[in-house]
């Protein structure tokens, strides 16, 4: 039987495809039918109200609507009758009757005046109705709904694509009104702002703020598009920036395969800091005599209060004779271990591998490291261990074909956004998802089940949910069998963790881990999401081991929506890691300490290499106090504020003897260098970057760079040819070029193919072949092919809460401010929407201090005090509160705690005990 | 250790604003805020049942009957509990018309509430000068409001004062009323269970389903018997059978209790005086389909109806005739568009009575997208005694050429409204002057709705025109729905008339789609308007009956098509 449908369409016979539209199979044999309420994009249902596409078809008593009705086979379909169009002409007749004329419109390029154009409707002979009050409550949008349609598009883009479930469809008849919650404005609503809505609107009555003038008139023309990559979190969503003069003037999703057109509030909002006043523009010196105070006071607007400007000839001869004196130079403080370097997560990969390069080959060390320390390097240490690969198993579009899904230790709404929306559609659509933090976000709201452990608690809750079933025998025996090692051991181990003992421990009820054990191994697919909360611990690196038996065991990976997937943080920590930014391996996770990869690189680069590891992020600081480290190349890293007890690195970062410091802004880190070099941003640069999916991405220049700004690979390089360096890139193309030979995991995937389909993921088989998805289906690239069962202790957070610190404090980002808020603070709507530091408590325990909403609290561990304004929030349990780390004002990171976990070198940001107090009126208004 | 704080060695700038000046920080998390008081409040209304999602207008009922309103901080509660979106509970209570969603700073309706009906018979028995009397007089407890038929149009005007639905009403009697708290149900006298039993009840049932019958006896039965779907459609009913038993299970059985078509009166005539005729009916479809449930969607304007077969639904889970929570009672919250069948299922599971696009038909994707047998409470009314005296029964009682009894609903200007069960084929002249008394006094017989608001409007020259479905009166341009046949004479304007009827269905549309919820929105400003364009009209007419999603829209223009063929004097 075939699956094809014929039919008859305007007179000539087609095929369709089963489940295909009418509409669908005229627009590929080349008939447009008007449509509006219909969005041929990925993820929109077809939802037939708007009566713009209708056709007949015989035999019918009323016409039908194209868009959401299939074909039968013989069914004989007219688009183009006379009484088809007469009423498909009287709808756009009867809808533009109530929208501002033309001239006045809110997008004059609209779908809704590209079809009446050409279907020449330009007038109504009915009455018009009274128009609504505009919404400009909003920075990013303008809400104009006297051109509203009620298409219910927008409702579908925030309900059924994004899942942000703000917008309805209220009222009833023609008083029926598109709302925001509960018909409030815009902005006071629980918009996130992602902007879906704004894409999909066929008619302007939702726009970008910044293409509408004061009155509401504007239209979507650009001079030139561009599509490139978002630079925000690793989620990797593919973007088009809409250009006029040479400015962007605002932002759409474009089909990647991790986005599929969707956006976050960052990655369509968030792009105007690259306009910002504030932009390095020029390279900087450091005035004779201007002191590095370990206070980051300066005013990031005035830098030639401490700085001079300098011509890049100066800027770099200076800048590598601080570097090259060091290295050259003997005793304590001198010689090639006593320079370091961090790379950036927020580069490109090409300018992530060069930086590398440049610290092992032209510094002689491998003192060079970067955020992916601060963030997964547990989760790393612990699947390099068991499994021989870092990066995940399975995309995390991959939930599509779950039926179990466990997010542990992760905020996706407000980390991952776009991530969440499939996380969401997957929970509507009937999969179980499984939270496990300590804190409730807006992801429970999906969750079928909510485990709100005690923090610090993750793996005796763990412990627990594998001792069920290893004690109820739902492991897959076969799967364990053929494909892992240690199981034995580890169910030994497992036997003193029962689910009463450990609840007592976790605070999750015995009954409850049962259930989740159940659910989970008998699974037909599950997959396993994690973030921060599971790696910023002293046992991060046990809590991912735990989770990765916990997989193997039940045989949840390897297959379709299954896996293993530590979220990525930034948009390029997965490339910049591949790179090669880690002090303990070359680029592809090649080990130092491994004399046959030494070889290679030496082989490779030309040049005698290090065989000894290099230190991490916070032992560099360490060895910085210690008079070890005298001089530092920092590339887009800002430690000032993200390094765990942030005043200890900033003391650190005074201390140096030569600090160059390259970013586009006068960053907290900038305010200590000796030398500020200005690079240019993402919008202004070529590259690739990969995303969490381990998928690479074209990043293409859209914008011109301001000032004498210029690219960081092109600095780099200008710095390593003047530390002895004979390097002659012409291209970040020329740096792919070497990359591949040195990163097997590129094979197959070249500059040219990622210009023209802008995303191939690795590991790729064939030039003409999609990346593989989902890997280790047969084999895991360890030494055996099996993946290693590694038992885990419970090792309790370094730092209890006491009777003088009796809160525990936990650290993260939140959706509008990216890592340490030096791009997004900058970013007008970003900051309009959140605008300064607050500190998330507990309703309960705001009361008991007697704290009303937006009072000012002083929050202190052993190591610092800040101060900022309470927050009650939901979700956040009694005893515990949470500071967002993007704040200058308040940088949490003067409190949290530098010790390590021993496996990762991940410091314990997620836990630290605190001491709160209200701050009196008084003294807060001083 | 060197404590790092703010002191005064030290004060960072923040970024992006070069001043340094300082912005007030978000005090709160993004939207509403969920008030404590009003969880405990909501939670308590809610009490020890199992929150279910398809019971949010059954939930949002039980707020509006404590407080007269929804407050903005209870329904947030409410959606918070349930874990649906604001946005979601906002939409589904600002569709009904029963809900008074009353945000922050909006000053809540007054405590009672008198509605009166203006549809065609009660308007043409002066409704409009009632309703201005009664805001005149009415004091500031009390709120006035117009509202859509109340299936009372044989006792013209009617009104409700709180629950207490009235008849023949005057100003004076609902003041009266509302100010003696006469606000309840006035249950009328009706056959219990026992009369039932007495009379040979529930055995047609227990026959069928101790193997007397079979689904297919019971089929061919009722299509001998000719008995079809009475809410309108007039699909024949042992056809639809057919159909959802040819689905896989489980399936799902509907009663269609939302009688709203102006002029229809006949389902609540019978569950006022023999509810268990009706249930009885209903379980022998829901045996013959298999139905896992039967859910019976009952109007919020039949509130006595509701509390009559809340009673039943009880005696005969009692009497071991049905396992308890079988047969669910759901209330409207006053839509007409739930009347349509598809619409009603969305509204049986908790959402707003959208209409949904055929295909699929409900029959084989319904309620909670199962296949699912919906039937009108007088089509199964009949079942039991199909059954009992046999199809030729049925069948011989329709006039030559049609099948069976059918119940009019007759009002306007006749000397006897009510309903009559006359034959199917009857005509108009018939009911008037056989079944009806004659028209009033001084009043000529002019014109007539033979299918309520959406079945045209026809001239008395046209009075012999048998009622039924399809046949001479489709060729007309009209139709007999749900037989709510309303008598207008030479005292009547015909334009008026059709213009009530659109302001009734521009109430009423859904607003889905846009032939629909613009077309009769523009139709009602251009009749209004007096100027009557007969081209533009009839062009909009044509493209709502051929492109509106359901039969509101596709049977909306009929009054003005009706109109400006039939009664062409009007207009000079």
């Amino acid at each position: 039987m075939s699956d094809k449908i014929t039919f008859s369409l305007d007179g000539r016979d087609v095929e369709a495809e089963h489940g295909e539209t009418i509409w669908q199979v005229a627009k590929r044999c080349g008939t447009d039918i008007p449509h509006l309420c219909w969005k041929d994009s990925t993820g929109y249902l077809a939802d037939g109200n708007c009566r713009a596409c209708m056709v007949e078809i015989d035999g019918e008593r009323t016409l039908a609507a194209s868009c959401i009705r299939t074909p039968t086979e013989g069914m004989v379909v007219k688009s183009e009758s006379e009484r088809a169009k007469k009423s498909r002409d009287m709808v756009f007749e009867l809808l533009l009757a109530d929208q501002p004329v033309k001239e006045n419109a809110h997008d004059g390029v609209s779908n809704f005046w590209k079809w009446a154009d050409s279907m020449g409707v330009d007038a109504s002979r009915f009455p018009e109705k009274n128009t609504p009050v505009p919404d400009s409550s909003h920075p990013a949008m303008r809400v104009n709904l006297d051109a509203c349609i009620h298409c219910n598009l927008c409702v579908r883009a925030c309900r059924e694509v994004q899942v942000n479930d703000v917008i309805g469809m209220a009222g009833r008849g023609a008083k029926e009104k598109i709302v925001f919650d509960f018909d409030d404005p815009m902005g006071q609503s629980s918009c996130v702002a992602c902007g879906e809505c704004v894409q999909a609107c066929p008619t302007g009555a939702l726009m970008p703020a910044s293409i509408v003038d004061e009155e509401g008139r504007g239209a979507r023309t650009h001079d030139d598009e561009v599509h490139s990559v978002c630079p925000y979190c690793g989620v990797g969503c593919q973007i088009t920036y809409k250009l006029r003069e040479g400015k962007i003037a605002w932002v759409e999703g474009r089909g990647g395969p991790a986005n599929e057109n969707r956006l976050c509030v960052k990655g369509r909002f968030g792009f105007d800091y690259i306009d910002s006043p504030e932009r390095l523009t020029t390279p900087l010196i450091r005035k004779e005599g201007a002191a590095k105070s370990p206070y980051p006071d300066m005013d990031p607007t005035r830098p030639l209060d401490n700085f001079r400007e300098a011509s890049w000839e100066e800027a770099l001869a200076l800048a590598s004779k601080g570097l090259s004196d060091i290295r050259d130079g003997s005793g304590k403080g001198k010689g090639r271990k006593a320079l370091a370097g961090f790379g950036s997560a927020k580069c490109s990969n090409e300018e992530a591998y060069i930086f590398q390069k440049l610290v092992r080959t032209g510094f002689g060390s491998n003192n060079v490291d970067h955020c992916t320390r601060l963030c997964h390097a547990s989760s790393v240490a612990a699947l390099m261990e068991t499994i021989g690969s870092g990066a995940v198993t399975a995309p995390f579009n991959a939930v599509k074909d779950s039926d179990v899904i466990i997010v542990i230790g992760a905020n996706p709404t407000g980390n991952h956004p776009v991530a969440a929306t499939y996380f969401k559609q997957a929970a509507k659509r009937g999969a179980k998802l499984i939270l496990m933090d300590p804190r409730g976000h807006e992801l429970s709201k999906h969750a079928t089940h909510s485990l709100q452990f005690k923090p610090g608690g993750d793996v005796s809750m763990l412990n627990a949910i594998m001792n069920v079933i290893v004690e109820e025998e739902l492991y897959d025996k076969q799967y364990i069998q053929a494909h892992t090692d240690g199981f034995e051991k580890l169910k030994t181990h497992l036997k003193n963790f029962p689910p009463e003992k450990m609840s007592e421990i976790c605070g999750i009820e015995p009954d409850v881990l049962r259930d989740v054990a159940r659910i989970y191994s008998r699974a037909e697919a599950a997959i396993i999401f994690w973030g921060m909360g599971v790696s910023q611990h002293v046992h991060g690196t046990d809590n991912a081991r735990c989770l990765i038996s916990l997989a193997l065991m039940c045989g949840q990976t390897g297959r379709k929506g299954t896996g293993l997937h530590p979220l990525r943080g930034q948009n390029n920590v997965q490339g910049a890691s591949d790179a090669g930014l880690i002090p303990m391996v070359f680029p592809d996770y090649a080990k130092v300490v491994e004399e046959d990869k030494l070889h290679k690189f030496e082989e490779l680069w030309e040049t005698k290499l290090d065989p000894e590891p290099g230190l991490t992020v916070v032992e560099i600081m360490d060895a910085v106090h210690e008079g070890d480290i005298t001089g530092m190349y920092v590339l887009g890293e800002n430690p000032a504020m993200s390094d765990p007890d942030a005043g200890h690195a900033r003391e650190a970062l005074a201390k140096l003897d030569h600090l160059v410091v390259q970013d586009i802004f006068l960053t907290e880190t900038a305010m200590f260098a000796d030398v500020v070099l200005p690079a240019t941003a993402w919008p202004e640069k070529d590259g690739t970057v990969s995303n969490t999916n381990r998928t690479v991405q074209m990043g293409r220049k859209a914008v011109d760079a301001p000032g004498k700004s210029m690219p960081d690979w092109w600095i780099t390089q200008e710095l390593a040819r003047r530390i002895g360096l004979d390097w002659n890139y012409e291209s970040p193309a020329d740096i792919f070029a070497e990359m591949k030979l040195a990163m097997p995991s590129l094979n197959n995937i070249t500059w040219d193919r990622l210009e023209t389909q802008s995303a191939v993921t690795y590991p790729c088989h064939g030039p003409d072949q999609p990346g593989e998805e989902i890997v280790f289906s047969d084999r895991f690239p360890t030494n055996d092919g099996t993946g290693k069962f590694v038992p885990a202790d419970v090792i309790p957070p370094d730092e209890q809460p006491d009777a003088e610190y009796p809160f525990v404090l936990t650290t993260g980002r939140q959706l509008e401010h990216w890592h340490t808020g030096s791009m997004t603070r900058r970013a007008t709507n970003l900051d309009a929407i959140e605008p300064a530091p607050t500190v998330q408590m507990n309703i309960g325990d705001m009361d008991n201090f007697g704290l009303e909403a937006g009072d000012p609290v002083r929050v202190e561990t052993r190591r610092g005090i800040i101060e900022l304004a309470a927050r009650p929030t939901g979700g956040i349990p009694t005893g515990v509160v949470f500071v967002p780390f993007a704040y200058v004002e308040a940088a949490a990171n003067l409190l949290t705690n530098p010790v390590l976990d021993p496996f990762g070198k991940i410091p314990e940001f997620k836990f630290c005990a605190a001491k709160i107090e209200p701050v009196r009126m008084t003294e807060a208004a001083e | 250790m060197n404590k790092h704080s703010p002191g005064s060695e030290f004060t960072p700038i923040r970024p992006g604003r070069g001043d340094g000046g300082k912005r007030k920080p978000r005090k709160f998390p993004k939207g509403r805020q969920v008030q404590p008081v009003a969880h405990e409040e909501v939670s308590g209304l809610l009490g020890d049942r199992t929150v279910q999602r398809d019971h949010l207008i059954e939930y949002l009922h039980l707020i509006q009957d404590k407080h007269g309103h929804i407050s903005a901080a209870n329904l947030a509660a409410l959606a918070d509990i349930m874990r649906i979106p604001m946005a979601e509970a906002y939409e589904v209570a600002t569709f009904y018309d029963h809900f008074d969603v009353v945000k922050e700073g909006e000053e809540a309706p007054a405590e009672l509430t008198i509605r009166v009906c203006d549809s065609l018979s009660c308007a043409l028995a002066g409704a409009d000068q009632l309703i201005e009397e009664l805001q005149g007089k009415a004091g500031p407890s009390i709120r006035v409001l117009h509202a859509p038929c109340m299936g009372r149009c044989q006792s013209a005007p009617a009104a409700s004062v709180g629950k207490n639905y009235m008849d023949n009403v005057t100003a004076e009697g609902l003041l009266t009323a509302a100010y003696a708290g006469e606000v309840k149900p006035v249950v009328p006298d009706y056959q219990g269970i026992e009369a039932y039993k007495a009379e040979g009840g529930y055995q047609m049932v227990e026959k069928c389903r101790s193997g007397g019958k079979t689904p297919d006896d019971v089929i061919e039965e009722l299509l001998e018997a000719g008995l079809r779907g009475l809410g309108g459609a007039g699909f024949p009913s042992g056809q639809k059978w057919k159909f959802v038993r040819m689905e896989k299970g489980p399936r799902y059985m509907c009663i269609n209790g939302d009688e709203g078509e102006p002029g229809t009166f006949k389902d609540r005539h019978y569950l006022e005086r023999r509810p268990h005729q009706f249930l009885e009916g209903m379980l022998i479809g829901a045996w013959a389909v298999e139905a896992k449930r039967v859910y019976i969607y009952m109007r919020d304007e039949y509130p006595t109806v509701l509390k009559i077969l809340a009673d039943e639904i009880k005696a005969i889970e009692e009497a071991g005739i049905v396992e308890p929570g079988y047969v669910e009672l759901r209330r409207g919250a006053g839509a007409y568009i739930c009347g349509e069948e598809s619409a009603m299922i969305e509204s049986v599971e908790g959402k707003r009575g959208m209409p949904r696009h055929r295909p699929p038909f409900v029959a084989q994707v319904g309620v909670f997208n199962r296949p699912t047998l919906v039937h009108n409470v007088e089509t199964v009314y009949w079942m039991p005694q199909i059954l009992e005296k046999g199809a030729e029964w049925f069948a011989s009682q329709g006039k030559e050429g049609h099948k069976g009894a059918r119940s009019y609903s007759v009002s306007g200007r006749v000397k006897n409204p009510g309903v009559v069960l006359a034959p199917a084929g009857v005509t108009v002249n018939e009911l008037i002057n056989d079944y009806c008394g004659g028209m009033l006094d001084g009043h000529t017989f002019k014109g007539y709705l033979p299918g309520g608001a959406s079945g045209g409007i026809l001239p008395a020259a046209h009075g012999d025109v048998p009622l039924d479905f399809g046949g001479p009166l489709a060729e007309l341009g009209c139709f007999v729905g749900s037989h709510a046949v309303v008598v207008m004479s030479d005292k009547d304007d015909m334009r008026e008339a059709a213009l009530n009827l659109l302001h009734f269905f521009e109430d009423e549309s859904c607003g889905q789609c846009t032939p629909c919820r613009v077309g009769c929105e523009k139709a009602a400003k251009l009749m209004k308007g007096g100027d009557w364009n007969h081209e533009l009209l009839t062009e909009l007419a044509g493209a709502m009956m051929d492109a509106s999603i359901c039969g509101l829209g596709q049977a909306a223009p009929n009054p003005i098509l009706t109109v400006m063929k039939y009664f062409p004097e009007e207009f000079r």
